[in-house]
């Protein structure tokens, strides 16, 4: 065998592997949403979903879902930075850090059903928070903190040390050169994390059956009042997202149309994330210009 | 071990007294006492490991938190050496190049704004005449005035050390030291960097670190030459480089190190 034919056939065999991924990824996304997109229509968008009769839509559910998101990144996001700033930029090198490297990368394996039932138990009962968004936004907050906190940590730490040198050697503390140098130097790897974790919230649904619940009050959309239990911002009420939607409707609904709304909600869950991922790849890079102004 | 030490009679700008450097139980750094002149510039020369950066480093305590620095580091009649002493205040007066040019991932303009805004200067007016002033120091203004809000990381890498330069000109040191300023750029670039310095000399001080000797010779006004941590000689550049006092320096700017 000479160097051409090996080359010849390394290439083969990567079009090939990365062909059968391309395939899968195609062959999902694809089935989702042509079996899907024909039950797509204003109707189904816009009215709320029905227990026994035909014809319900998703309405609550996607709001739900969108405000969920907002919720949990609302919260583990500020979390998340803080820890990752913290691992990246102060933690000194010892046993007590690698200690906190290792629980975090096992609360990030543990099982989403595991997480459900822990913040049941925890802030649904114990708390008396009962079934609600807040407690979904909470469990999510157990996933996303793990994920969001590495990726936080290593976006920064692949900002080159010189920087922060060259910061340090401007008469600049630490904190400055972090906040003002590294971390817009770190925005785009911070994003791409975002909008993975983003993702998982989107299509959880083990989680949020024992945390969000399986029902979707009557929403009022006029109701601004976030205290009043049918105003569409009560993070108080129960929320049944997408997810949690196709799973129910597929394993205890009774309408006639079951296909009709678990493929309609399956192509619209998916069409969500690929938007919120073109939207926020979209503002990040504006972001990005904006605080280094490259082109 | 044998050293010569020149004396000058110039005013100083900063001098060392009994200096070391102290990695964990590693010292890098012995004794060393020097005196550096005011404007005029300093070669600080020596093969890899003899302890010149870290020298270097220890002038406007980059070192601070990692290793331990004994000695005395007299700037202004004050040992700044000392955990009294304010290290930001210290590096304001004592800036520096490194070897790399490391522009912030911002734009020109900002690379320079964002310092002078930090350390409390938000007129823009004087901001604006700082980036002119110190880019034309620098001489890179000609080069990059028309698009200042350009980002830093198109220039190329002799256009970025210049930057690096104009940052640092900028808070108006008092001191500028150098890490192989040039080491990572190609000739042309570097033979743009060292007018700007012969330029600065004027009104700063420069200390300089560098490989290279041809440039030593080139660039200061006095060299002082490091081996295994210690200073072996300091001398008017021209007489170390033409009647070296020492063996130990002869044999190392004649390339007969072993």
């Amino acid at each position: 065998m000479n160097a051409k034919r090996n080359d010849h056939l390394a290439t083969g065999i990567i079009y090939a592997l990365v062909g059968i991924v391309v395939i899968i990824l195609f062959g999902l996304i694809g089935y989702i949403l042509v079996s899907g997109v024909p039950h797509l229509s204003w109707h189904f968008l816009t009215s709320p979903s029905k227990s026994f009769a035909a014809g319900g839509g998703i309405r609550d559910q996607l709001f739900n879902s969108v405000y969920l998101l907002v919720l949990t990144l609302l919260i583990s996001f500020p979390l998340a930075l803080g820890a990752g700033i913290y691992l990246s930029e102060y933690a000194p090198d010892n046993w007590l850090t690698s200690l906190m490297r290792t629980a975090i990368e096992v609360l990030s394996s543990l099982p989403s059903v595991v997480v459900g039932l822990f913040a049941y138990l925890v802030f649904v009962i114990q708390f008396q928070i009962g079934f609600s968004i807040l407690a979904g936004a909470i469990a999510l907050t157990f996933f996303n903190l793990p994920l969001l906190t590495r990726n936080i940590e290593t976006s920064l730490s692949s900002v080159p040390n010189l920087q922060r040198e060259a910061g340090i050697a401007l008469g600049l503390s630490s904190w400055k050169t972090i906040t003002g140098i590294i971390l817009p130097a770190a925005v785009p790897g911070i994003l791409t994390g975002v909008i993975l974790s983003a993702g998982r919230v989107f299509g959880e649904a083990a989680a949020l059956i024992y945390t969000a619940g399986q029902s979707a009050p009557a929403l009022n959309y006029a109701n601004w009042n976030i205290f009043d239990t049918n105003s569409f911002l009560n993070p108080f009420r129960p929320a049944e997202t997408l997810a949690v939607h196709i799973w129910k409707v597929n394993a205890e609904g009774i309408v006639p149309d079951i296909d009709v709304v678990s493929n309609g909600t399956a192509a619209v869950l998916i069409i969500v994330i690929l938007a919120f991922n073109l939207s926020a790849r979209y503002v990040g890079n504006r972001l990005y210009r904006r605080l280094t102004s490259s082109k | 071990m044998e050293n010569y030490i020149a004396k000058t009679n110039l005013e100083l700008a900063i001098e060392t007294k009994n200096l070391e450097v102290i990695y964990g139980d590693h010292q890098v750094v012995f004794d060393s006492s020097l005196e550096f002149p005011r404007h005029k510039i300093t070669a600080i020369i020596g093969a890899s490991g003899s302890g010149k950066s870290t020298y270097l480093r220890s002038l406007n305590r980059m070192h601070d938190k990692t290793v331990t620095v004994n000695g005395q580091i007299v700037y202004r009649g004050v040992d700044i050496n000392q955990p009294s002493v304010n290290a930001y205040e210290v590096r304001k007066q004592i800036g520096m190049v490194f070897q790399r040019p490391n522009p912030f991932a911002k734009s020109i303009r900002n690379n320079l704004v964002f310092p002078l805004k930090e350390n409390g200067i938000t007129d823009k007016r004087v901001l604006d005449e700082r980036v002119e002033e110190s880019l034309k120091e620098a001489a890179l203004w000609d080069e990059v005035k028309d698009d200042l809000n350009k980002s830093a990381l198109e220039l190329s890498g002799g256009q970025q050390q210049r930057l690096c330069i104009a940052r640092a000109l900028a808070l108006r040191p008092d001191i500028l030291l150098m890490d192989e300023p040039a080491s990572a750029l190609d000739p042309i670039s570097t033979e743009k960097v060292e007018a700007t310095m012969r330029k600065l000399r004027r009104n700063y001080t420069i200390i300089i670190v560098t490989h290279n000797m041809q440039q030593a010779s080139r660039v200061s006004d006095f060299t002082t030459f490091f081996h295994q941590g210690r200073v072996v000689e300091f001398a008017p550049t021209q007489e170390l480089f033409q009647t070296p006092r020492v063996k130990m320096t002869e044999d190392y700017i004649s390339g007969n190190f072993g």
